[in-house]
């Protein structure tokens, strides 16, 4: 049994003549956080969407728990769970069924019952019971983002995804988020993948850092190795400078 | 020199029909591609009984009012239209069995598929299109449940159930609407005008017209579920997607009925 969780080795992915992801290298080990940053439009999402299965790549491999699972027909769904970037929460459903979408849809739990381990789990990301009968509509954003954390880890998954959880909220929010993120991960004892380009969220709840440049790691370790690390991209980046070796496109 | 350019404009001649017909080509298959698998997973459980019902009201009973207009406005006209092409004939008569085969036959089933297309074909268009840009529609997989069983099938068999129950609603209220401006407009006895048209009613008739009308409601569902799945890029994506999705279901509606009519009628 190998220690890893997810191994991605030689990924390719091109959208037309465009190469998103030019041969990705990544091993996220079991319970670990792992945090991939990199600039907009570096392929962080499309690599994620690869992993779940949402985009097919070109070529390469992807295995979870060393079980390849491109072109597999067994349901890899079941063990992860996602955070999405706009929360993507349904909104012809009410946020409880929102949560509870799996245990309703897929293990056919009793509303009643569902209704209510939805409304722990809401409580578990600081969110009051009387929220569950509302619409996604009327909610904030930070409030969108902990009921898509919610939806994410109802059914105890062993892998979380996170898609720039942080992005369009004020700092203080972020900040809670970032705790339930740790809280929510360390509870399940889940190995997460989280991209962002925040790099104060990336600090806090990351094990290990890997950076993604033009479709390739260029970099990858922990934080305190990264504030050491000389590598030019990474200093830029990091530091948030528009001079170094990575050109923005204007 | 002059044959270099000859050479160059016929290329450029050539790409500038060979691009479309190639992107054409590309979609056609995407898009069967996308028929096949969305029928396919019509019959694969789970079905989602709720969803299904929510879409056969949504789509059945509020296309009533529409539909009952559209078809009474339409067997009215036909009324008016007959008796004054041939009343100089002395044939009064025939206005019942006029109404009733174009009511029937056409009227209904069309213009019906028309009007749910604008209505229905749009709106599914428009809730999928966005459900796809907001990632709903990945949150949807990663929740391990099937989009195409989820949101595509009970849309499709609303489509095919609704269409031809709502054309019934619309041939009797059409040919309603013809007795009501022949008997108070055009002063034909109330029993001979009942009599004229149950004489003249065939099953064909009106089977034919709730066959177009499956069909129809088939075409409505499948354009509006396509073009909302393929949408990109935000709301301008959407509103593209309804747009095509309304105009596309409207032509192969009418193409289509002319091959189920050719295949009913010609003979």
């Amino acid at each position: 049994m190998s220690e890893n969780k997810i191994e991605i080795k030689n990924l390719y992915k091109a959208f037309g003549r465009k190469k998103v992801l030019d041969g990705v290298n990544l091993d996220v080990k079991k319970g670990e956080s792992l945090v991939v940053i990199g600039g907009s439009g570096t392929g962080k999402s499309v690599l994620i969407k690869c992993i779940q299965g949402l985009l097919n790549p070109d070529m390469g491999s992807i295995k979870i728990d060393g079980k390849e699972t491109i072109g597999t027909k067994e349901n890899i769904h079941a063990k992860m769970g996602m955070l999405f970037q706009g929360a993507a929460l349904f909104d012809s459903l009410s946020v409880w069924e929102n949560v509870a979408f799996t245990l309703l849809e897929n293990q056919h739990m009793p509303r009643k019952q569902a209704k209510l381990e939805a409304i722990r789990v809401l409580r578990q990301v600081g969110l009051a019971p009387d929220v569950a009968d509302l619409s996604p509509a009327e909610l904030s954003g930070g409030m969108q983002k902990r009921v898509g954390l919610a939806r994410a880890i109802i059914s105890n998954p062993e892998i979380i995804f996170f898609d720039e959880p942080t992005t369009g909220l004020d700092p203080i929010m972020a900040d809670v988020i970032n705790d339930l993120i740790i809280e929510s991960a360390k509870g399940l004892g889940a190995t997460t993948l989280t991209i962002t380009h925040d790099m104060a969220s990336a600090r806090k709840i990351a094990d290990r850092i890997a950076m993604l440049y033009q479709g390739k790691i260029i970099w990858s370790g922990t934080v305190k190795e990264m504030d050491k690390s000389d590598n030019p991209y990474l200093k830029q980046f990091i530091n948030g400078s528009s001079q170094g070796p990575i050109k923005v496109e204007i | 020199m002059e044959e270099k350019m000859v050479k160059k404009d016929f290329t450029t001649f050539l790409q500038a029909f060979g691009k479309p017909l190639v992107a054409f080509i590309l979609r056609l298959g995407d898009f069967s591609q996308f028929v096949l698998k969305a029928v396919y997973n019509c019959f694969i459980p789970p079905y989602y009984f709720k969803l299904f019902g929510r879409q056969f009201v949504s789509m059945g009973f509020y296309s009533l009012p529409v539909v009952g207009l559209t078809t009474m406005f339409a067997g009215m006209v036909i009324a008016i239209q007959t008796y004054s092409g041939f009343s100089k004939l002395g044939a009064e008569s025939a206005v019942a069995n006029v109404v009733l085969i174009s009511v029937t036959r056409e009227l209904a089933p069309v213009l019906s598929a028309l009007m749910v297309a604008g209505r229905i074909g749009a709106a599914m268009a428009a809730e999928i299109g966005t459900m796809r840009v907001t990632e709903q529609i990945d949150a949807l997989i990663t929740l391990s449940a099937n989009p195409f069983r989820y949101l595509i099938a009970p849309r499709i068999w609303a489509g095919i159930i609704v269409m031809p129950l709502l054309v019934m609603f619309g041939d009797i209220i059409g040919i309603f609407g013809g007795y009501v401006v022949g008997v108070y407009k055009l002063d034909f006895n109330p029993a001979n005008y009942i009599n004229a048209t149950m004489l003249n009613l065939q099953t064909l008739d009106v089977v034919s017209g709730l066959v177009k009308a499956g069909v129809f409601g088939f075409i409505i569902s499948i354009m509006g579920c396509y073009n909302g799945y393929h949408s990109k890029g935000g709301a301008q994506g959407v509103g593209e997607a309804t747009t095509n999705s309304v105009v596309s279901s409207s032509i192969l509606v009418l193409i289509f009925n002319y091959i189920i009519t050719e295949m009913f009628f010609s003979r």
